[in-house]
C-alpha cells in the first residue's frame, strides 16, 4: 500500500541525470518530427550539448549531495544507489554520450538520422542506471535498455553488410549470454528470496556457513553471472563479438560501445562483486577472475599485434585493456583500492579511446579509410590529429606523460597490496608487448609516407573532441593525484551500509 | 506422502513443458517446432497456476502463448525453407554433450538447495493488488517499471529504423553544410 509518501526531492534527485536524459530524449524525438529538414543536422550538436549539460548538473548536484544519506537512493527502496562511485561513472558515461555526438556529425553511417540519438540516449540511460543499480531486477532491466539500444547501433549503417554482420552477431551472443546472466541472477534470488544487493550480501553469507553445497550452489550462479558480465565487458572467452562489431559498426557507434558501455559494465561489476557476494566466496571469484584476466591480456595483445585494420586493432586491444581493468576486480578480493584503479583505469580508458575513435572518424572522413596502411604521413596531413593520435596510442600503451601510466599504476599496484604480485608481472609484461602495435600507428604517422599528402580538413565540432579528450588525458597524466583521491574516496563509499 | 489431483496435473503440465522442449529441438520442420514451443509456454502457464501465480500465468498466456508464437509463426513461414528438411547441424554431439552437462549441473544445485527448503507461507488473496501497487510504488519497483517501458520505446524505434525498406531519403549525405 502507497502508506507513506516519499519528499520529492528524495525520489527525484538520485535519478536526476536519468530524468534529464528522458526529456532529451522528448526533445531530440520532436526535433526529428516537426523541424523542417534542414535543421535537423543540428540534432547532433543538441543531444551532444544536451549530454554535456546533463553531466555538468548531475556533478554539480552529485557533489552536493553524495554521501547524505537522504539523497543517496533510500527514497527510492534503496533500489538505486547514489554514491560517489555511481557520480563518477554516471559522469564518464554522459561525457562519452557527449563526445560520442559531436562525433558522429562526421559520419556518412550515421548521416545524422534522428535514430541514431533516440538509441545514444536511451543507452546512456540504461548505463546510468546500471552503474547505480543496487537490486537484482534494476540490474537486469537497466543492463537489456543499453544492449538493445548497443545492438541498434551497431547495426545501424542498414546498407553495409559489416554493419548488419556486426549488429546481428552483437545481439545474437548478447542475446544468449543475458539468458544465461538472468538465471545467474534467477538463483541468486532463489537461494535467498532477496533481490536488494545490501540484504543479498548477509543472506549468501548464511548460504555458505551450512557446508560446501552451498557453496556450489554459489560458485554455479556466479558463473552464470560472470558469463553475462563477462560478454559486456569483452572478456575471454565472451569476447568473439568484439572484433567484428568493431569493424563493421559506424565508427561513432564503436566509440560508444567501447568507452560507455565498458565503463558502465565495470561499474556494475565492481559494485557487485564488493556488496553481493560474502567473503567466504572471495578465494572461488578471485583467483578465477585472475586467471581470466591473464587470458584476456595476452590473447587480446597477441591477436592485436597482426591486425592490419585500425578499428579491428582496437578492438582487440579493448579485450587486452578489459584484461588490465580486471585486475582491479581481483585485487577488489583484499583492498577497496581495487575499486579506485578501476574506476581511475575506466576514466582514463574512455577519454583515451574516444580520443582515438575521434582521430579515426576524421581520417575515415577525409579518406573512407581505416587500414592502419593509410596513416601513413598523417603527422603532415594533418598535424593536430597526428597529435592527438600520439597522446591516445602512449596512454593506451601506458606510457607517461599520458593518462595510461596512472591507469597502469594503481591497477598493478593494487593488485601487489592484494597479494597477485604474479598478476602484475603479466600485466607489465603484456603493457610491453603491447606498446609494439601502438608504437607502429605512431611511427606509420610520422615515417610512412603517403602519395598524395593533401591537408585534411577536421570540422570545428570534432575539433572540440580532440581537445576535451587530449588535454583530458594529459591533464589526468601529469595531475593524476586529484583524480586518484576522488577514485578512493568514492571507492570507501562503495560498501558503507545505509542506515 | 499420498498423491492428490495436484500432482497429477503437475505430471501434465511439466510433461507439456519438457515433452515441448524436447519436440521444439528435435523437429527439424520448423512449423512443428514452433507448435511444439506453444505447447511447452502454455505448459509453464499451467505451472505458475500451481505455484498460485494467477497473474504470471495470465501474462504467460497472453503475451508468450498468444503474441509471441504468432509472431514466430509468421517468421517461419516468411523463412525461404519452411517445409524443407534441413541436415541436422554439425557438432550435435558436441552441444547435447554440452546441454547435458549444464542440466546435470543445475540439476544438482536445484536439488540440493531447494530440495529442503518449507514452501513459503501462504500466497495472500490480493496478491495480484499488491504486484500493481508494488509496480508505481516509488519505495518498491516504480523505477524499474518506468525503465522497462523505455527499454521497449527504444526497441520499438530501433526495430522500425532497422526493418523498414523505404527510408526516407530526404537527407542527402552528410557535407558541406556546416556553415550553419
Amino acid at each position: 500500500m502507497l502508506t507513506e509518501s516519499v519528499p520529492l526531492m528524495q525520489a527525484v534527485v538520485p535519478v536526476l541525470p536519468e530524468m534529464g536524459l528522458l526529456l532529451l530524449l522528448i526533445l531530440v524525438l520532436m526535433h526529428g518530427v516537426f523541424s523542417p529538414k534542414e535543421s535537423r543536422r543540428t540534432v547532433c550538436v543538441i543531444t551532444g550539448v544536451g549530454f554535456f549539460t546533463l553531466m555538468v548538473i548531475h556533478l554539480s548536484v552529485g557533489f552536493n549531495f553524495v554521501g547524505d544519506p537522504d539523497f543517496s537512493g533510500s527514497g527510492l527502496g534503496d533500489i538505486v544507489r547514489v554514491d560517489a562511485f555511481a557520480v563518477m561513472f554516471r559522469a564518464m558515461i554522459l561525457l562519452a554520450a557527449a563526445l560520442t555526438c559531436l562525433m558522429s556529425g562526421e559520419s556518412r553511417a550515421i548521416n545524422r538520422r534522428v535514430e541514431f540519438y533516440v538509441a545514444l540516449i536511451v543507452a546512456a540511460l540504461g548505463m546510468c542506471l546500471m552503474v547505480a543499480a543496487n537490486d537484482l531486477i534494476l540490474v537486469y532491466v537497466a543492463l537489456e535498455t543499453a544492449s538493445v539500444s548497443l545492438y541498434i547501433m551497431a547495426g545501424f549503417q542498414r546498407d553495409s553488410k559489416l554493419s548488419s554482420e556486426a549488429g546481428l552477431k552483437y545481439y545474437l551472443f548478447g542475446a544468449v549470454t543475458s539468458a544465461i546472466l538472468l538465471y545467474g541472477l534467477s538463483l541468486i534470488f532463489g537461494f535467498t528470496g532477496e533481490t536488494n544487493f545490501s540484504r543479498l550480501g548477509p543472506a549468501l553469507s548464511a548460504l555458505t556457513a551450512n557446508g560446501s553445497e552451498g557453496v556450489f550452489a554459489l560458485v554455479v550462479a556466479l558463473l552464470l553471472v560472470l558469463v553475462g558480465l563477462g560478454f559486456k565487458v569483452a572478456v575471454v572467452p565472451f569476447h568473439f563479438w568484439t572484433p567484428d562489431v568493431y569493424e563493421g559498426s559506424p565508427t561513432p557507434s564503436v566509440a560508444f560501445i567501447s568507452t560507455a558501455s565498458k565503463a558502465a559494465s565495470f561499474g556494475l561489476l565492481v559494485r557487485f562483486f564488493s556488496i553481493v557476494w560474502p567473503a567466504e566466496m572471495i578465494p572461488y571469484w578471485a583467483g578465477l577472475l585472475a586467471a581470466l584476466a591473464a587470458i584476456t591480456m595476452t590473447l587480446g595483445n597477441m591477436l592485436a599485434l597482426v591486425q592490419k585494420n585500425i578499428k579491428r586493432m582496437l578492438g582487440y586491444s579493448s579485450i587486452a585493456q578489459a584484461g588490465y581493468a580486471l585486475i582491479g576486480v581481483v585485487a577488489l578480493s583484499d583492498t577497496e583500492l581495487g575499486a579506485a584503479a578501476v574506476a581511475f583505469y575506466m576514466a582514463m580508458y574512455v577519454l583515451t579511446n574516444l580520443a582515438a575513435f575521434a582521430v579515426i572518424s576524421a581520417v575515415e572522413w577525409n579518406t573512407g579509410s581505416v587500414q592502419i596502411a593509410d596513416y601513413a604521413g598523417l603527422s603532415r596531413r594533418s598535424f593536430p590529429l597526428a597529435i592527438v593520435m600520439v597522446v591516445a596510442m602512449l596512454s593506451l600503451g601506458g606510457v607517461p606523460p599520458a593518462a595510461g601510466f596512472f591507469g597502469k599504476f594503481f591497477l598493478f599496484s593494487a593488485a601487489v597490496d592484494a597479494g597477485y604480485t604474479w598478476l602484475a608481472i603479466i600485466g607489465v609484461v603484456n603493457a610491453i608487448i603491447a606498446l609494439f602495435y601502438y608504437l607502429t600507428v605512431i611511427k606509420v604517422m610520422f615515417v610512412g609516407k603517403a602519395e598524395d599528402e593533401s591537408r585534411y580538413t577536421i570540422r570545428p565540432r570534432l575539433a572540440v573532441v580532440l581537445w576535451v579528450t587530449g588535454v583530458g588525458i594529459l591533464l589526468m597524466g601529469t595531475l593524476a593525484s586529484p583524480w586518484w583521491r576522488w577514485a578512493v574516496e568514492a571507492s570507501q563509499q562503495l560498501t558503507v551500509m545505509l542506515p | 506422502m499420498s498423491l492428490t489431483p495436484l500432482h497429477a496435473i503437475f505430471a501434465l503440465m511439466s510433461l507439456f513443458t519438457v515433452g515441448g522442449a524436447v519436440g521444439v529441438v528435435l523437429n527439424r520442420n520448423l512449423i512443428y517446432a514452433a507448435m511444439y514451443l506453444v505447447l511447452s509456454l502454455f505448459g509453464i502457464a499451467g505451472l505458475f497456476i500451481l505455484l498460485e501465480a494467477p497473474f504470471l500465468a495470465a501474462v504467460q498466456i497472453l503475451v508468450y502463448v498468444g503474441a509471441i508464437s504468432v509472431l514466430i509463426t509468421i517468421t517461419v513461414m516468411v523463412t525461404r525453407c519452411v517445409f524443407c528438411k534441413e541436415p541436422p547441424p554439425r557438432q550435435l554431439t558436441l552441444v547435447a554433450v554440452m546441454a547435458a552437462l549444464v542440466m546435470v549441473t543445475l540439476g544438482f544445485v536445484i536439488m540440493t538447495r531447494f530440495g529442503g527448503l518449507t514452501p513459503a507461507a501462504d500466497v495472500p488473496a490480493d496478491s495480484i493488488e499488491q504486484l500493481g501497487v508494488a509496480f508505481v510504488n516509488p519505495q518498491a519497483y516504480l523505477v524499474p517499471f518506468e525503465v522497462a517501458s523505455i527499454l521497449l520505446l527504444g526497441a520499438l524505434i530501433g526495430a522500425i529504423f532497422i526493418a523498414r525498406d523505404d527510408l526516407p531519403r530526404d537527407e542527402e549525405a552528410v557535407g558541406g553544410d556546416d556553415h550553419a
